[in-house]
């Protein structure tokens, strides 16, 4: 149903066994996170997105990271590396694949730790197989997906496809904007997706390249603070056991028991993971400042609905609008995918005529995502898109909007 | 389409999962009644008075509550044991979430993966689960909903659980011993236990415990 969850007085809730205000060995203090999100005095740092992965990860408390070099991901996962050698990660080493190095972040998981890695395009689809598989054993993993092309001829360049084939796997899903965004969320996803009624991998997306090759100012606090170790106490499966599902499951599935009720288990145990999904909203709310979408302007009746660096190009497209030719736009930023903020996004777009969903992708799967839950989709205009590496300038925005209103504008195809 | 209220079965043949349905789990303090929202105190009494009128009230500790792994859990255990004997309840043990195969010992245990044969068996019309690890608990309380027509309790260590009819969260030592003084209340206001006689089988590694 998706039902929206309100935001007043939701909180991080931090487990009652572990020690806030306790020094790690690196001597930095654990502090809640209530207090190091909203609290702690943050100053800017000039970053590009990968290192901005790395800032974050050394407030993070990690126990494990697994790397495998892929493009555009490499250099975060180097830069955690780095971390590992100087002491703030506890364990790190590279994969001999993606598919292995999913594997391995289950083990870490499945044994109580804390675990990160990053991927992108080719890798995303090499590793599918470990994510789903993460999900349904509540590993709460959390992975970076630095999202590139990933068909043949392959394109190492931005693209968004592969976030369409993460939708359903029971894994959260978010949508990094900026470097900003992936700072936050990073830190926040493991506050998130390892509360026990949730307890599931994160794939914190953000755009290849535009976000992790290119410099940003982020506001960071010190790292003398980070937040508290993950708890596995509170892990809603027991940990490691081979007797028990969900590790019994991958030696002796007990759908391969040819009766009605190992069907029902089965089909029990999904409905429980995307159930999971749905909880963790209110637990997202404190993270994404008290909403998982972002607005502005929505008494204006064009919208622009997008979600990562397509919002930046919208923002940018509306500026324009409204500067040279008057034309007023609103904006709908969407945060989190999985779970889909349906009822904010209808409450949104509610006085809307007509929604642009421009997108770095071929398909355009968002705009699939807001005409599945819109009333009247036939206000949603799916597009613009780009794909394979190719920018989106926000002129091309322009001219969709422009052409909608049947005001002809100057042609923008010898730009390619 | 109405509010979805998270009541006792048989619901259909694949019930969905009330989170799916917008149930959202009780904040600290707080339990929920059939998927509303309600201080925790009311929640004790309906607990208390539902396991009272029931026929065949049935406590289910799962594993957090069964083995010694830390000195919490012993003192969970006995807490248990109290509030059973004061409704009274019987006792049917989750010892862990092995599939069973051929088939479980319904009268002597439950299991996860088929719980609707444990309450079709002895006819459990109310039932509390507590110690039972998160993702297992919302299994069988979704599968016993989908199935039986028995009432669902929850007493959770963690944030609760929407599958149950009824939801408690941070369950600790002093909350089981709360519930328990809020049936001994409603005892001694003269609310008469329903329950039909029996005697609680005791079991050890080896298994039944006859005599």
């Amino acid at each position: 149903m998706n039902k929206k969850v309100e935001a007043q007085d939701k909180r991080i809730l931090v487990s009652e066994n572990v020690k806030l205000g306790e020094k790690t060995p690196k001597g930095q203090t654990v502090t809640d996170p209530n207090i190091l999100f909203n609290e702690v005095e943050r100053t800017p740092s000039f970053l590009t997105g990968s290192e901005v992965i790395r800032a974050a990860i050394k407030r993070a408390n990690l126990d494990v990271s697994v790397a495998y070099p892929i493009t555009p991901q490499s250099e975060a996962a180097a830069l955690i590396g780095e971390l590992y050698a100087e002491g703030y990660v506890r364990e790190y080493f590279r994969g001999e694949s993606e598919f292995a190095v999913m594997g391995q972040c289950a083990g870490a998981s499945f044994g109580g730790a804390r675990v990160f890695t990053t991927t992108a395009g080719p890798g995303t689809l090499r590793a599918m197989e470990n994510f789903p598989m993460w999900a349904g054993s509540r590993l709460p993993i959390q992975v970076c997906v630095t999202c590139r092309g990933i068909n043949s001829p392959l394109s190492i360049q931005p693209d968004t496809l592969e976030m369409y084939y993460l939708l359903e796997t029971g894994m959260l899903v978010w949508h990094a904007e900026t470097a900003q965004d992936l700072y936050d969320w990073i830190l926040g996803g493991f506050m998130v997706s390892e509360q026990p009624d949730v307890h599931l991998p994160l794939a914190l997306c953000c755009d290849g390249f535009f976000v992790t090759h290119t410099k940003d100012t982020v506001m960071l606090q010190s790292d003398e603070y980070c937040i508290p170790a993950y708890d596995p106490y509170r892990s809603p499966v027991p940990c490691m056991d081979m007797e028990c599902p969900p590790v019994r499951m991958m030696r002796d599935p007990f759908i391969m028991k040819s009766n009605y009720i190992s069907y029902m288990t089965h089909a029990s145990w999904q409905q429980e993971i995307h159930a999971a999904v749905e909880r963790s909203r209110k637990h997202t709310l404190p993270i994404m400042n008290g909403s998982l979408i972002e607005t502005e302007n929505l008494d204006r009746e064009i919208l622009i609905v997008a979600s990562g660096t397509a919002v930046s190009q919208g923002r940018e497209a509306i500026r324009l609008l409204e500067e040279e030719e008057g034309i007023k736009v609103g904006l709908v930023k969407i945060k989190s995918i999985r779970p889909f903020p349906t009822e904010e996004v209808r409450e949104a777009t509610a006085n809307a005529k007509t929604i642009f969903v421009p997108e770095f992708n071929v398909k355009g799967w968002l705009a699939r995502e807001v005409k599945a839950i819109l009333p009247n989709n036939e206000r949603v205009v799916a597009g613009p898109h780009v794909a394979g590496g190719m920018t989106m300038p926000s002129e091309v925005i322009v001219d969709e909007i422009k052409k909608s209103l049947g005001i002809a504008g100057p042609r923008l195809e010898s730009r390619g | 389409m109405g509010e979805y209220q998270v009541v006792a079965g048989p619901e259909a043949f694949l019930p969905p999962a009330a989170a799916s349905m917008g149930i959202t789990l009780p904040d600290p303090g707080q339990a929920h009644i059939e998927g509303r929202i309600v201080d925790e105190d009311e929640a004790y009494e309906h607990a208390a008075r539902k396991m009272l009128g029931a026929k065949v009230p049935t406590i289910f500790p799962g594993p957090l509550v069964l083995w010694k792994w830390n000195e919490k859990a012993a003192k969970k255990a006995q807490a248990i044991r109290e509030l059973a004997d004061s409704m009274p309840a019987r006792l049917i043990p989750m010892a862990d979430y092995r599939p069973k195969y051929p088939k479980i010992i319904p009268e002597l245990e439950i299991n996860p993966n088929h719980p609707n044969l444990t309450i079709w068996h002895n006819k459990i019309d109310v039932c509390i689960f507590i110690g039972v690890h998160c993702h297992q608990a919302n299994l069988a309380l979704k599968i016993i909903r989908g199935g039986t027509d028995c009432y669902t309790m929850a007493m959770c260590a963690q944030a609760g659980h929407e599958d149950a009819c009824l939801s408690f969260r941070d369950i600790s030592v002093e909350k089981i011993k709360k519930l328990q003084t809020t049936v001994e209340r409603l005892k001694k206001e003269g609310v008469e236990s329903q329950a039909l006689p029996f005697t609680q089988f005791r079991m050890s590694r080896q298994g039944r415990i006859e005599g």
